[in-house]
């Protein structure tokens, strides 16, 4: 047998000898390598990519590189680099306003529990409400391919008026262009939306101190789940709807509730274990999630087993991340559960001062592990 | 290797094609029975199988599954037993040593 | 979830530690820890996910071996199979595992973002299915895996004669868990103290196999299951050999895993595949008889036969010291590059590919066993 690599190049036998807890240059070595990690991940994730792929798209580790590299660096604002679900603006008056937007492209554009119109309008109504905000108007964008369905357009658009109907928006503006057969995979819809932000209410991640509370407003899992199944390429069948939903009702119940509450943010592409992520990066805090703890609904916990997928990565529609003060938590958790889209609403961590960045899961066997930040989509594995 | 997750057989598409379809906590897929058909006592719905790509690899012994279950509470009361044993005993030694023997042997099969 | 759970029982499993940890003291009082090494990649996940590493005691350690058949394909054959992806008028099909492992230049998600009809499939079937629905497209599988996969890939290959399909073949890049295992042991760097033994290539191959371990080399091996309590299981199988003096194969898998392992998955075997004189392991190097192709009979279904593949050797960069982390001679953290050129995003060698290789496991999940963590 030929190998590629010959005996260790310098020498060092270093590594055969003694075990995690030994003393000596083995463990001095590891210390300084991690040290290097822990530098790297916090630098800018670096783009190094000349096209565009999927995994930029995903929400995680790509994602934040593309971003950072291409529109921060063009764009550059105080606003813009804050980076959280809706940019909040001071108008002159004095008053706040939150300000976002999202691009919807699922396919397929119709799964059980709902469509591509649902997610539209409930996304944007989400991302304003995690700062706080009462979602007031909407804009709705539409890019249509040459040949779609007028009959399909209308259910989609149906779908809006019923989601907007019972969220308490009102689309005040649009737009259609239609595009040549082949260059927009059917229709894609951006959506605009602004609210204001009542005096008093400052939902900042800078806020999270070591000792809060890690709440989730449900379980979690099923949208992500739902997508994939309705896909069809993976020939399972479950009863798994996706859990769209809008979240202002229940933001103003909780923060209503528990005034103190730090942070929000809806758990969506990259699912909880990216919030949490981003949360103790921005917050330079630690957070330790226990297993026995999350919130899932058994047919998708089997789903994600079967496919070999981490729940914790597998996007919502309907579910927000919370960081409350331990001693508002109760109260809290009580709001969303009186909320009938916080039923299951669950406290799933703890806010730590150390290892700042980190999210670590303490799972069910007793053991612990990191819980990283996502390189692209979580994709189904056999091994 | 290898993502295997036990299921139950549910229902039995077709014999002749070896297509069946299994049930893992209210998800159901199709898989192909073909590997397992041959099993001694054939297959049959309620079975538990092991499930990889979508084929069936081997029924599990929800016997043995049992078994390996024991083994480990077993060592509860084991080592209960030799919590005493030590506190009595003076300083252990590897060879030799007939009190710690004594209770491997015991466990030496589930 | 039934068959899973019960396994996951945290006071069973404290239980397990207590016993390994009173067996290993024994064993070991004072000096160097036992070292097991888990084959299969599948372990490697299990005993990150449950996070098993740090519940063990500082005398029992945990080499990650290289059972991932994943990582272990060459640069140049992700190559080839991105320039078959690449022809425009075939749908390449692939498990989800194989779509970031990196070739020479890209991997097969990119190589679909360029615009190759690359489709992610749960089974081999599905493939097969893909091919039956466009039938004037030419449908490839990309065929990864050991003795546990294998055995799938055949009987789709037979099920595609059996339908007449024609415009469906087989890039097949499974591989034996035998070799690896031998290269592992022959290695004079090598200091383990037993093996926890692969559990679903054993449900195809049995235990038999594995009597070379004990019997040239002297190391005892455990076929384990999956779950954590199997794992912990194993080990106290694995260290009551030690302290009995007995050096044998064990099966801890008994519900899944017999003896002489699925007969009909075996003929299915010999009928349609034959033994690669060699093929290259990414860090290993070229190991004789480790990798299965198609048999001639079923060489109209050979892809690499109806399409002309490059075929070029890319070696490993020299940076990559894969190999001696596969063996077990260094930790992921003692190589050059760990965690700055080489990281899960950008991955240079088979052991930072895969999530499940040594380095990836190890960047991805346990260096918290370095990170200060006050208790909750």
């Amino acid at each position: 047998m030929t190998g590629t690599a010959g005996p260790d190049t310098d020498g060092s036998g270093a590594g055969r000898d003694g075990g995690h807890d030994g003393e000596g240059p083995e463990l001095g070595r590891e210390e300084v390598v991690l040290e290097r990690i822990e530098k790297w991940r916090r630098h800018r994730p670096r783009l190094k990519d000349e096209f565009v792929n999927s995994a930029h798209g995903a929400g995680g580790k790509a994602s934040a590189a593309l971003i950072d590299a291409v529109f921060v660096e063009a764009f550059r604002n105080k606003t813009l680099e804050t980076m959280a679900d809706a940019a909040v603006l001071e108008l002159p008056s004095g008053e706040r306003i939150a300000f976002s937007t999202d691009s919807y492209v699922v396919k397929p554009r119709r799964f059980p529990g709902g469509s591509v119109g649902h997610l539209a309008i409930h996304g944007t109504v989400n991302d304003l409400s995690m700062m706080g905000a009462s979602p007031s108007w909407i804009s709705a964008a539409f890019v249509i391919e040459d040949g779609f369905s007028v009959e399909e357009l209308r259910g989609i658009v149906d779908d809006m008026a019923e989601a907007a109907k019972h969220a308490g928006v009102t689309v005040v503006t649009g737009d259609t262009k239609v595009v040549d057969r082949g260059a927009a995979d059917g229709v894609y819809i951006t959506t605009a939306g602004v609210g204001v932000i009542p005096a008093g209410v400052h939902l900042d991640a800078r806020a999270i101190r070591p000792g809060d509370k890690v709440l989730v407003s449900g379980k979690i899992g099923d949208h992500g789940v739902a997508v994939m199944i309705a896909r069809g390429d993976l020939a399972l069948e479950a009863d798994i709807p996706s859990d769209t939903a809008p979240l202002n009702e229940l933001v103003e119940q909780l923060l209503a509730a528990a005034p103190g509450t730090r942070f929000l943010r809806d758990a969506t592409r990259g699912g909880v274990a990216t919030v949490c992520n981003e949360l103790a990066r921005d917050a330079e805090v630690g957070v330790v999630l226990y297993e026995h703890q999350l919130p899932i609904r058994n047919i998708v916990n089997g789903a994600c087993e079967i496919l070999g997928i981490d729940p914790l990565y597998v996007a919502n529609e309907g579910k927000l991340v919370a960081i409350v003060p331990a001693d508002q938590a109760d109260a809290a958790l009580a709001a969303m559960r009186a909320h009938p889209v916080g039923a299951d609403a669950a406290v799933i961590g703890d806010v730590t001062e150390e290892p700042p960045g980190i999210v670590v899961l303490r799972t069910g066997l007793g053991g612990s592990r990191i819980v990283d930040m996502l390189v692209g989509d979580p994709l189904p594995r056999i091994c | 290797m290898c993502l295997g997750i036990p299921g139950q057989l549910v229902e039995i598409i077709s014999l002749e094609e070896h297509r069946a379809i299994v049930e893992v906590d209210g998800v159901r897929r199709e898989v192909n029975i073909g590997l397992v058909m041959g099993d001694p006592g054939g297959i049959a719905v309620g079975d538990w199988v092991l499930i990889h790509v979508g084929f069936a690899m081997t029924k599990i012994d929800e016997e043995e599954a049992a078994n390996s279950l024991a083994f480990i509470k077993l060592l509860g009361s084991v080592y209960d037993d030799e919590i005493e044993q030590f506190a009595a005993e003076p300083e252990l030694t590897l060879a030799g040593d007939d009190a710690a023997t004594a209770a491997d042997d015991k466990m030496v099969r589930p | 979830m039934r068959f899973v759970d019960e396994y996951r029982d945290p006071a069973a499993a404290r239980l397990a530690v207590a016993e390994i940890e009173t067996l290993a003291s024994r064993l070991v009082p004072s000096g160097e820890p036992l070292k097991f090494m888990e084959v299969c990649g599948g372990h490697t996940h299990t005993i990150y996910k449950h996070g098993i590493e740090n519940l063990l005691p500082s005398t029992v350690e945990l080499v990650h071996g290289p059972g991932c058949p994943v990582c272990v394909i060459p640069m140049g054959r992700v190559d080839d199979a991105i320039a078959v992806a690449k022809r425009p008028n075939v749908i390449f099909t692939s498990f989800g595992d194989m779509m970031r492992v990196p070739g020479g230049s890209g991997n097969l998600l990119e190589a679909k973002a360029q615009g190759a009809d690359v489709r992610m499939v749960y089974s081999p079937l599905d493939a097969l299915r893909i091919a039956e629905a466009n039938p004037d497209r030419e449908v490839v599988f990309f065929a990864v895996g050991f003795e546990t996969t294998a055995p799938s890939t055949a009987v789709t290959l037979l099920k595609a004669r059996e339908r007449g399909v024609t415009n469906f073949s087989v890039f097949c890049n499974h591989v034996t868990i035998v070799p690896p295992l031998k290269a592992i042991l022959e290695s004079p760097d090598l200091r383990l103290d037993g093996f926890i033994g692969p559990g679903h290539v054993s449900t195809v191959i049995g235990n038999r196999p594995y009597r070379f371990v004990p019997g040239t080399y002297g190391k005892p091996l455990v076929t384990a299951g999956f779950e954590p309590l199997d794992i912990l299981q194993a080990l106290v199988m694995l260290l009551r050999q030690l302290t009995e003096g007995r050096c044998e194969v064990e099966n801890q898998y008994t519900r899944a895993v017999t003896d002489g392992g699925n007969r009909k998955a075996l003929e299915i075997l010999s009928q349609v595949f034959e033994l690669r004189p060699h093929f290259e392991w990414r860090g290993l190097g070229f190991i004789s008889q480790s990798a299965l192709k198609l048999s001639p009979e079923f060489a109209d279904l050979d892809a690499e036969l109806r399409f002309a593949v490059p075929g070029v050797r890319v070696a490993d960069p020299k940076a990559c010291q894969c190999g001696e982390v596969l063996k077990g001679v260094i930790k992921p953290w003692e190589c050059k590059v760990f965690g700055t050129a080489c990281t899960p995003e950008t991955p240079i060698g088979t052991c930072m590919v895969s999530s499940e290789g040594a380095c990836a496991a190890y960047y991805n999940y346990g260096r918290l066993t370095k990170i200060p963590v006050k208790s909750a």
